[in-house]
């Protein structure tokens, strides 16, 4: 039987099992919307501004691991879509992301509502399509699907001009598509991964730095079992916390600008680096010729070929899935006998443990005014450390990264890449719905969350019972970091000084508002708000305004040239 | 370094300006760049002549690699290789200078594809030094006109880049 093109988009997207699409309707959709109305395989949630919607789509991907559906018209819809497409494209994050188009005939003539959408976003993509023939749709939409999941993950875009989706064909979804020009690598070479063991076990000073592909690759499993079986001290980039446990003694915390002593002079003395799916981003190595002063030979697993030797040379490259290599080099490592250098490995924690006797994330916890670290805290004790964490950009990110101690992957939903402000909401409505009976917080600064406040009319209409967790501080805080510590103090528009009544805002879009000012506060209101089961709370700590990020390496700086707490 | 790239795509709308736009947003340079169908319609074969350290240009392969709409890349400088560029040169040759023309065309192993009384249009192929080569050897003031196609490459002997 042959169907229009719309409701063709809409059994492939029942095909494909999605529970959820994020859209906001335009005319060049009107007929898939339509068709969507028709159906009741999947939801739609109605998202109140295009970026919303990517974003949204982005959080519930990477709390799931499924591919996250987001639906917007032409035009303008894309537009405000590109910036959620570019986080999801600078994380990895598997999307596809349908786009209505003008009709074939008016592409090219300034249409009403036309943007050259596969223009716009081919370079912040994992790859996109213009569908013009509506024959090609359905193999078409399994691409995306296919694309966006395998290898190192990533936005696809399919736009579908509107005489598409009111043409027919017969339709049939295909159970599965080979590309001859797209077949990702995914077991690791083994005379590579021989090469590697035989570092590993040599290795007087190890460290396993891991990031973001542990968790994307599910990674985590072979990656404690690897670390316990070694005793290798472990560090977690920013994409990368969870994937190895938090609150586990051979976690060093993480690496880089805002990373911990122990693991940034662990990256920097060890003799054997064995990366995996972390790719030594300039925020987490510093300057690279300083990182090149020590010695040390570097392993790096990765799904991607051009992470590898980008920014840093590599001594044995490993492309693959990261679960397939690592689990194969367990089995390797357990059918030998041989061990790394006890003694060696004892003198390295040893030297480690000094490094961690400077505790350097101690903060003043007698302070008489909020300490934004302290709310951290006192969320993981009352979440149980279980809750999942979205948060935006800023200060705020960082005290949620450090602080909160996340011990399973995919509880850490944050842009590390693009560094969008604004995405904290829309990623925690994605998270509460693919995780309904969850705790879902959003740790937010008062800059970031009004960059997509309307949401807080999504969460009512879907009763997302999210926990705003404002850390208002009426500065842009990293931008008046910087500042304070390069600028001379000269706080140029960084500082807020209207801000709304949170709590009437909250209250204004059917929720409830809280302000917190004193700490003994706190902790009471905090529990107060998490026992609201069904409510979104919006809590807006009034926090010290002058706190700032330690450690710090100054940009362009070496990894060990820190700045610390005390020194200031 | 300069190095001579063979790319082997889908031959799909657009995929020229993928290559065109990772070069650009990556900042790679691009020296010339050339793309044809090949005997397979379904394929476009790219040559992209380019500069670069080696870490640059492995970083350029393994970006290559990575479209989708890619299907296979080879550095032919990696081996022995045959390059070959074409040009049209429009060259005003009247008088006197007619003969001399002819010449320099014969010497060069180009040939007349076009001729008024006043001008010549000359056909040339070469690696590029051989046509920078031409260029240099009649005098700039006669030339009215030049087009260059940039380089494409092919491996030597059994070296092949197929599907």
């Amino acid at each position: 039987m042959e169907l229009t093109g719309a409701e063709i988009v809409v059994r492939c997207l029942a095909e494909e099992g999605v529970e959820y699409v994020f859209g906001y309707p335009g005319g060049a959709v009107l007929n898939i919307y339509d068709e969507i109305f028709k159906q009741d395989k999947f939801k739609h949630v109605l998202v109140r501004h295009e970026q919303g919607a990517v974003h949204a789509a982005d959080g519930y991907a990477r709390a799931t691991g499924r591919v996250g559906v987001a639906l917007v018209t032409s035009g303008p819809g894309v537009t405000n879509a590109v910036t959620g497409i570019a986080t999801a494209y600078m994380d990895s994050i598997p999307l596809v992301v349908i786009t209505g188009q003008v009709p074939t005939a008016a592409i090219g003539l300034d249409a009403f509502q036309e943007v050259d959408t596969v223009g716009i976003t081919r370079p912040c993509v994992k790859h996109n399509f213009l569908v013009k023939d509506v024959n090609e749709l359905a193999v078409t939409i399994k691409k995306a699907f296919h694309i966006a999941a395998t290898g190192r993950p990533g936005p696809v875009v399919v736009d579908i001009p509107k005489d598409v989706t009111h043409h027919t064909a017969e339709f049939a979804y295909p159970a599965s598509v080979t590309m001859r020009s797209y077949n990702p690598v995914l077991k690791g070479h083994s005379g590579q991964i021989k090469k590697a063991l035989q570092m590993i076990l040599g290795a007087h000073r190890p460290l396993l730095y891991t990031g973001g592909g542990v968790v994307l690759g599910d990674a985590a499993e072979p990656l404690r079992e690897l670390a316990r079986l070694l005793n290798f001290p472990v560090t977690s980039t920013l994409m990368g916390l969870g994937g190895y446990p938090g609150t586990d003694r051979q976690f060093l915390g993480m690496p880089g600008m805002h990373g911990t002593y122990e693991a940034n002079l662990s990256m920097q003395h060890c003799d054997v680096l064995l990366a995996i799916g972390a790719r030594f981003d300039d925020r987490v190595i510093g300057d690279p010729a300083h990182f090149a002063r020590e010695q040390r030979k570097i392993i790096h697993i990765d799904v991607d070929p051009s992470s590898i030797s980008k920014r840093v040379k590599v001594d044995v490259p490993i492309v693959g899935d990261v679960k397939a290599v690592l689990e194969e080099m367990l089995r390797q490592i357990k059918a030998g006998r041989e061990r790394p250098d006890q003694e060696a490995l004892t003198a390295w924690w040893t030297q480690i443990e000094l490094w961690r006797a400077k505790d350097c994330l101690r903060y003043n916890r007698q302070s008489p005014i909020i300490k934004p670290q302290y709310v951290v805290e006192k969320l993981w004790e009352v979440t149980g450390g279980e809750a999942y964490v979205t948060s935006d950009v800023g200060q705020h990110q960082m005290w949620a990264a450090q602080y909160y101690r996340f011990n399973e992957p995919r509880r850490w939903i944050n842009s590390g890449g693009l560094g969008t402000m604004g995405v904290g909401l829309p990623y925690a409505m994605g998270v509460q719905l693919a995780h309904p009976d969850a705790q879902v917080a959003c740790i937010t600064g008062e800059g970031s969350i009004q960059m997509n406040i309307q949401e807080l009319s999504t969460c009512k209409e879907f009763n997302l019972p999210l926990k705003i967790i404002l850390l208002n501080n009426r500065y842009l805080g990293m931008v008046r970091q910087w500042q304070e510590f390069f600028y001379k103090e000269r706080y140029a528009e960084s500082y807020m000084g209207s801000l709304p009544d949170f709590v009437k805002l909250a209250e204004a879009y059917g929720h409830v508002g809280m302000t917190i000012e004193r700490p003994e506060d706190v902790e009471r209101s905090l529990r107060e708000a998490f026992a609201m089961k069904d409510r979104l709370v919006f809590m807006n700590f009034i926090t010290d305004q002058e706190e700032n990020v330690f450690p710090m390496v100054p940009g362009g700086k070496g990894i060990t040239e820190m700045i610390l707490a005390e020194e200031l | 370094m300069r190095h001579i790239i063979s790319v082997l795509m889908e031959n799909e709308a657009g995929a020229l300006s993928r290559v065109a736009g990772l070069f650009s947003a990556r900042g790679y340079n691009i020296e010339s760049l050339t793309v044809a169908p090949t005997e397979d319609a379904t394929l476009s074969r790219m040559t992209i002549v380019t500069t670069g350290s080696e870490e640059v240009i492995e970083q350029i392969v393994k970006q290559l690699n990575k479209l989708i709409d890619v299907v296979k890349v080879l550095d032919l400088s990696d081996g022995h290789h045959i390059e070959r560029e074409l040009m049209l040169v429009k060259v005003r040759a009247g008088g006197k200078d007619r003969e001399e023309m002819k010449r320099m065309a014969d010497i060069f192993r180009g040939r007349i594809i076009d001729v008024t009384d006043k001008t010549y249009t000359i056909e040339l192929t070469g690696t590029g030094s051989k046509l920078d080569a031409f260029l240099e050897a009649i005098d700039a003031a006669v030339i009215l006109e030049t087009v260059r196609t940039g380089a494409s490459g092919i491996g030597r002997g059994e070296r092949v880049l197929k599907i």
